[in-house]
């Protein structure tokens, strides 16, 4: 029997420590809605989508009241559209990307993502209508997401679509400027993508995946600063055999969640997607689980190690407490989604060369970082390219986010409103690498030998 | 049999489990474990109930309890008692 200290101790995470489900997102395969007519195709999948997900807000509404934890988001991942509509005969796929909004904005969902294409190692002429479709695909709708996957550790970087993906953020943060540049929050840029992710912008339904399946990411940063704070100043055993029990707890519910969901859906269960994802919250944090743990800010040396005990601990953790994980499983910390980060980078404490080393111990990257808008499409490229290389040489996933925000220098700050959250624009280094990325072609595949 | 668990927090006042049981009956909710403390004058209970089948159906219930809560100034929470079998039991 569950004693009363257990069933408050719950509780108290889910109230005081902001413990929730942070979404459910139902993953839909569009393959089969393949046509040469593009209106077609757009008929055939708005009426999957809308027919598979029609209970999934409801699904996620219920479960959170009868459990009595938040299911934040309730989301939708679809088959790549570069793959999905590679057979339609058109020039571009902006209007793919329009049905997509409808479809989400009529089930309920607030993001549905896969408007994406995979080029690690070259370029359909499907891939190419998609990635040109971006921008205006971007400034068009508002639930869209997409993603580019431009290189993975078997086969290496493709840097022309690298130097491409440069440019294509420039252009969507052009056309939403007066927007704060809000379409290339909508947009990353993966290296080593994974076919079952839950956490947007980066969704997308894979092609080894089943026709439709759930997978769910559970959050929890404030449950483990709150663990940690009842361990203070203890030892290294001791700090991370608290955050391994504390992420048992937290994957256990994502587990449950889960499993009901995809029992009332009718729908296979996927993976649980392991990651400490913050919301600008406090008490939502990962920088406050960092300050816990000894820091003063995110930042000061230390931090990588600090990151590296938390995200493998929460693995160790997770991996126990769930049937099936998947996704990207690390900590996220999107800059701009974290006040204590935000914090860190307003002071100077944090900048964009610390948290390209913290990628590299954690699995998402450059993650909702607002840079100066006068930011060279080669520059762009060049960060792609170095967090890129982290992950391909490294076999994980990394990712980029960047958000050049026109109009607006270091000093000033964005506002993207929501679970988006707020940044302040943080320095990018001003030094050239326009020739290098001018080179285009592919970096090859790197040795999986001789790891050091 | 589906359990819930009922936690109720806050201010002792007269009639907390009277309103309580009232509205479980009134939705055919069976009790089966309750215990109750009250410390410097703070009330705290937990009840196990049968909520296999509400007879008015699962809103009703929640929002009837929830509605309980904000009149008299209480926490009150029922969830399904998984959660926490999940959460504390491997």
């Amino acid at each position: 029997m569950i004693t009363t200290a257990e069933i408050m101790e719950t509780n108290r995470m889910i109230k005081e420590s902001k413990l929730d489900v942070r979404t459910i997102t139902m993953g839909i395969s569009l393959l089969d809605c393949a046509d040469a007519d593009i209106d077609r195709f757009n008929e055939k999948i708005y009426k999957k989508i809308t027919t598979y997900a029609k209970d999934l807000v409801k699904v996620g509404d219920e479960l959170a009241m009868e459990f009595g934890i938040p299911v934040v988001n309730k989301r939708i991942s679809v088959t790549p559209i570069a793959i999905a509509a590679a057979g339609c005969q058109t020039d571009s796929y902006v209007s793919i990307a329009k049905t997509l909004d409808r479809a989400a904005k009529d089930v309920g969902v607030n993001f549905i993502g896969g408007f994406s294409a995979l080029v690690q190692k070259g370029m359909t002429a499907a891939d190419r209508i998609l990635i040109d479709s971006i921008p205006e695909a971007m400034a068009t709708t508002e639930c869209v997401c997409a993603s580019v996957n431009v290189g993975t550790s078997r086969n290496g970087l493709n840097m022309d679509a690298v130097k491409k993906m440069g440019e294509v953020i420039l252009e969507t943060a052009e056309l939403t400027k007066d927007r704060d540049c809000i379409g290339c929050a909508k947009l990353v840029v993966f290296c080593n993508a994974v076919e079952d992710n839950p956490f947007m912008a980066g969704a997308f339904h894979g092609v080894g995946e089943g026709d439709c399946a759930i997978n769910v990411g559970v959050s929890g940063p404030g449950v483990v600063k709150q663990a940690l704070e009842e361990v203070k100043d203890s030892d290294f055993e001791t700090l991370c055999e608290t955050v391994k029990r504390t992420a048992f707890k937290i994957t256990r519910v994502g587990q449950l969640i889960a499993q009901e969901a995809a029992k009332q859906l009718g729908v296979p269960f996927g993976i649980i997607d392991l990651s400490l994802a913050p919301t600008p919250a406090v008490g939502d944090s990962v920088a406050e689980i960092f300050q816990e743990m000894g820091l003063e800010q995110p930042g000061a040396p230390g931090t990588t190690a600090a990151l590296a005990i938390l995200n493998d601990n929460v693995k160790k953790g997770g991996v126990m407490a769930s049937s099936y994980v998947g996704g990207l499983s690390g900590a996220f910390i999107p800059v701009s989604e974290d006040h204590g980060m935000i914090e860190a980078a307003e002071m100077g404490a944090l900048t964009l060369e610390k948290l390209e080393a913290m990628t590299c111990v954690c699995s998402v990257g450059l993650d909702m970082i607002a840079i100066p808008g006068d930011t060279s499409a080669a520059t762009l490229s060049g960060i792609i390219a170095d967090e890129s290389a982290i992950g391909m040489i490294n076999n994980k996933t990394t990712a980029v986010r960047l958000i050049p925000v026109i109009g607006k220098g270091v000093g000033d700050r964005v506002e993207f409103g929501g679970l988006l959250g707020y940044a302040p624009i943080m320095p990018v280094n001003t030094f050239s690498c326009e020739r290098f990325i001018a080179r285009g072609g592919r970096i090859p595949a790197p040795i999986h030998s001789f790891k050091n | 049999m589906k359990k819930g668990i009922i936690t109720v927090l806050g201010k002792d006042q007269v009639g907390i489990i009277a309103r309580i049981c009232v509205l479980l009956a009134e939705n055919g909710v069976n009790i089966l474990d309750i215990s109750q403390t009250i410390l410097d004058g703070y009330f705290n209970m937990i009840m196990v109930v049968d909520i296999t089948e509400p007879t008015k159906g699962n809103e009703a219930l929640w929002n009837g309890l929830q509605g309980i809560g904000t009149e008299m100034g209480l926490e009150v929470r029922l969830q399904h008692a998984e959660i926490f079998d999940a959460m504390h039991r491997i």
